[in-house]
């Protein structure tokens, strides 16, 4: 068994972090993982993905394109560009926030509609999820955290031990952010498990 | 110890377990937390170079010292440091000498996607290809032991996809005691004159045999004997690739890919009916498994140009008939045109007002209707993030070329008789790494150009490092800063001047003067990176009592600047507003503004 992540967002949204965090979880349970970021000039505000994969013995850094069991964006312009990384049947999760591009702001490009990117995901997500990760952020005071918090909705998910989360964050946070950023996690894990009572039906 | 790292970490630990001594690197992606990881590790000196030549020259002679040394380099660094590179194969090494150079397939972040294995080549030392963290940790650790063995450099070379992967890395060293560091003369070795060098070339070529030989029984060049009838030669990532496309070939995975083991090769292309190369990039494995006179097919299927994946592994094999399976066709996405992310200058970064001002003397915005004026000047580029001033609405940069060209390409495009005003663009890093000697150039050639340096303290683009001017070393400890207005006047410029990066109308009367001057001049533009600056900052906001949606606002390219219906929002969460503070300079009706904190 195999399973492979693509978790998409924009420059400094802590894409790379969030992915770290669930490459770690996995590691601590004796599997196989292999983790690839595309970032170099993305950090100046540019697309960024972080691929994850997972199994007994993983080969190629990142998974093929179409065959990503989940989608995590932070931002939902990022979610509809790496649409087509989900595999039939997958799962996407996009955290409800709108960063538009220069492109946008400037008033030369539209950004895509809410339907459009529901549109784009329901092509191939069996279910999507929306997570409120940039509110439940700013409540928490740090919109840098909605990543961890993202992740958290993810770990609901997975069957990962809660302790595998928790020493991944604590590897790799600093320790004036550690207790934000659990609270963060769990914020995240919570809000998975409201969700997933009423899931959405693409 | 089981744990996840990049393989540039896994490179660090596996020098570190060797025994290294002594580090140097210059930043570039994707080489760069090489450098950065191996600062962190106790018992080892460190540095940030001004440059990959110099580190090269600081790790060849920590090595005549006698000690483990490592310089760390991106592909077009090794360019930099080639020099010393090919004669230090001459020379030979006192402690094992590891050159890492990593290549960027794909273009991540690079000005070209050259292939550094030929470089191993064309100065005879051996070349190792880790494919994942594991063999990254291991190789960087073997490397040591044939350049020490075999008296020569040793070119370990990654990728992108292997320097930025996280895989898993078993560690199964400890670091051992270092040998008292001592310089063994041999100047029939060290001192290369040309009877001194003569006498090395046949030792030289005699290595290589050597070499070739040891590569026959390196435990990392392995047969994986399969059931079908196609053998494939393969290293680096492609290795993994090639082990998911093809699950029942035969496999000749090259961990020291030169010199070849010629013996291994042929016996592995007996045994095989179809011999197949996948390798990233250039033909470097198949032209030499030619040379043997072996039927190996290799960029005819597949792609020489960009980076490897699974997907461009797969659908080539399948053109060519390889696989006999189809690839399952997936459900089609809605096409809906989405806006392009590209990277772009950050919200209060200081290079964007000096590419504001030439924008404008340049001519290179776009009217209302879209259109472009002739554009006037020529803005020679240099690397680093003020590369992105090419991009619109500024758009305000001619050439970015390689590291430090800037300043003597402009100094050329004045000399073939242009009647343009001419202005060099380079930051403080680059100018360090390889912009004095341009500098140098037009004070004693003499010229009329402007050359601007964008100080912003740090070498941005790729993460934050220090360098010779921010007064900090790689470890950050506090070290000297270089004066780089009075570097410029001691190389002869006398027109010198200093400018605040965020005081909009004096940067632009003193750009403007230094342009028009026909003397050769200097511009420093200083500003913090904003990235970097801690200060505490308020979001500017946009009177819409006074904003007449005139636009002009928007020609900074700020990403924090949202047109809306009727005028200009400014994202709270984006802009830095007090430590910025352009918009609210260039707004001709006063609407936007900051609240004084």
């Amino acid at each position: 068994m195999q399973l492979d992540f693509l978790l998409a967002g924009v420059g400094g949204q802590g894409i790379v972090l969030a992915g770290d965090l669930l490459a770690e979880a996995a590691l601590s349970i004796g599997l196989d993982v292999k983790k690839s970021d595309v970032f170099g000039m993305s950090q100046r505000g540019g697309s960024v993905t972080s691929a994850v994969r997972i199994g007994e013995r993983v080969y190629s850094p990142l998974p093929q394109v179409g065959q990503a069991h989940y989608l995590i964006a932070t931002e939902k312009l990022e979610a509809a560009r790496n649409a087509a990384q989900l595999r039939p049947g997958g799962i996407a999760i996009v955290s409800d926030y709108r960063l538009p591009p220069l492109a946008v702001s400037s008033g030369a490009a539209a950004y895509p509609s809410d339907d459009e990117v529901r549109a784009a995901l329901a092509a191939r997500a069996a279910r999507i999820y929306w997570i409120e990760a940039e509110k439940i952020a700013l409540a928490l005071g740090n919109r840098k955290v909605a990543n961890v918090i993202t992740i958290g909705f993810l770990s609901h998910m997975l069957t990962l031990p809660a302790e595998a989360w928790q020493e991944a964050i604590a590897r790799h946070v600093p320790q004036r952010f550690l207790a934000l950023n659990h609270e963060a996690f769990a914020r995240g894990r919570a809000a998975a498990a409201a969700a997933t009572s009423t899931p959405v039906e693409a | 110890m089981r744990r996840l790292l990049s393989g540039n970490e896994a490179i660090a630990l596996g020098a570190y377990h060797a025994g290294l001594a002594v580090a140097a690197a210059y930043p570039g992606t994707p080489s760069t937390e090489i450098l950065e990881s191996i600062a962190r590790l106790e018992g080892v000196y460190a540095e940030w170079a001004p440059n990959e030549k110099v580190a090269l020259d600081v790790a060849l002679g920590a090595s005549l010292g006698g000690e483990r040394a490592l310089a760390a380099m991106k592909h077009v660094g090794l360019n930099v440091a080639a020099d010393p590179f090919f004669s230090a194969s001459y020379a030979g090494v006192g402690g094992g000498l590891v050159v890492v150079t990593a290549d960027d397939p794909g273009l991540h972040s690079s000005q070209n996607e050259q292939d550094n294995r030929h470089y191993a080549r064309a100065a005879k030392v051996p070349l190792l290809e880790p494919a994942d963290s594991q063999e990254a940790y291991d190789f960087t650790r073997l490397a040591f032991e044939i350049s020490e063995r075999f008296n020569t450099p040793v070119l370990l070379r990654t990728i992108t996809r292997v320097a930025h992967s996280r895989t898993v890395v078993e560690t199964t060293a400890e670091r051992p005691a270092l040998p008292r560091a001592s310089f063994k003369h041999n100047p029939q070795r060290y001192v290369l004159v040309p009877a001194h060098a003569r006498a090395l070339h046949p030792q030289v070529e005699e290595r290589q045999r050597q070499v070739a030989a040891y590569a026959e029984t390196f435990p990392a060049n392995r047969v994986e004997r399969g059931r079908g009838r196609l053998g494939i030669v393969t290293s680096s990532v492609a290795y993994h690739y090639t082990r998911e496309v093809f699950p029942e070939a035969s496999i000749l995975k090259l961990g020291l890919s030169y010199p070849l083991p010629e013996k291994m090769v042929r016996e592995f292309a007996a045994g095989v009916e179809r011999l197949l190369v996948v390798e990233e990039l250039d033909p470097f494995l198949e032209e030499q498994l030619r040379a043997l006179g072996l039927p190996a097919e290799g960029k005819s299927i597949f792609p020489q140009v960009g980076e490897l994946t699974l997907d461009v592994v797969e659908d080539s094999a399948r053109r060519a008939g390889l696989l006999a399976t189809e690839r399952p066709s997936l459900p089609a996405i809605p096409t809906v045109p989405l806006p392009p992310r590209p990277p772009v200058l950050c919200p209060g970064c200081p290079h964007r007002s000096t590419y504001y001002v030439l924008s404008l003397l340049g001519r290179r915005q776009a009217k209302a209707d879209g259109s472009h004026q002739a554009p006037q000047l020529a803005i020679m580029g240099d690397i680093g993030c003020y590369t992105l001033g090419v991009l619109p609405p500024l758009a305000a940069l001619d050439s970015c070329i390689s590291m430090g060209s800037s300043i003597g390409m402009a100094l050329g495009v004045e000399k073939a008789g242009v009647q343009d005003k001419v202005v060099a663009m380079i930051g403080d890093s680059t100018f360090l790494h390889s912009g004095m000697t341009g500098l140098l150039d037009l004070a004693y050639n003499g010229g009329s150009i402007t050359v601007i340096i964008l100080d912003n303290g740090t070498t941005a683009m790729t993460g934050h490092q220090e360098h010779p001017g921010t007064g900090r070393s790689a470890r950050g400890t506090v070290t000297k800063a270089v004066d780089i207005p009075a570097v410029a006047r001691a190389l002869g410029i006398e027109d010198v001047r200093e400018a605040n990066a965020f005081a909009l109308p004096a940067l632009r009367k003193t750009l403007k003067e230094a342009i028009d001057s026909p003397a050769p001049s200097v511009v420093v533009v200083r500003g913090l990176c904003a990235l970097r600056n801690r200060e505490p900052r308020e979001a500017a906001v946009v009177d819409p009592a006074r904003c007449n949606d005139c636009g002009l606002c928007l020609r900074l390219g700020c990403p924090a600047l949202v047109k809306r219906e009727g005028g200009v929002e400014i994202d709270q969460g984006l802009c830095v507003g007090s430590i910025c503070g352009l918009c609210g300079q260039v707004c001709a009706h006063h609407a936007i503004s900051t609240r004084e904190l």
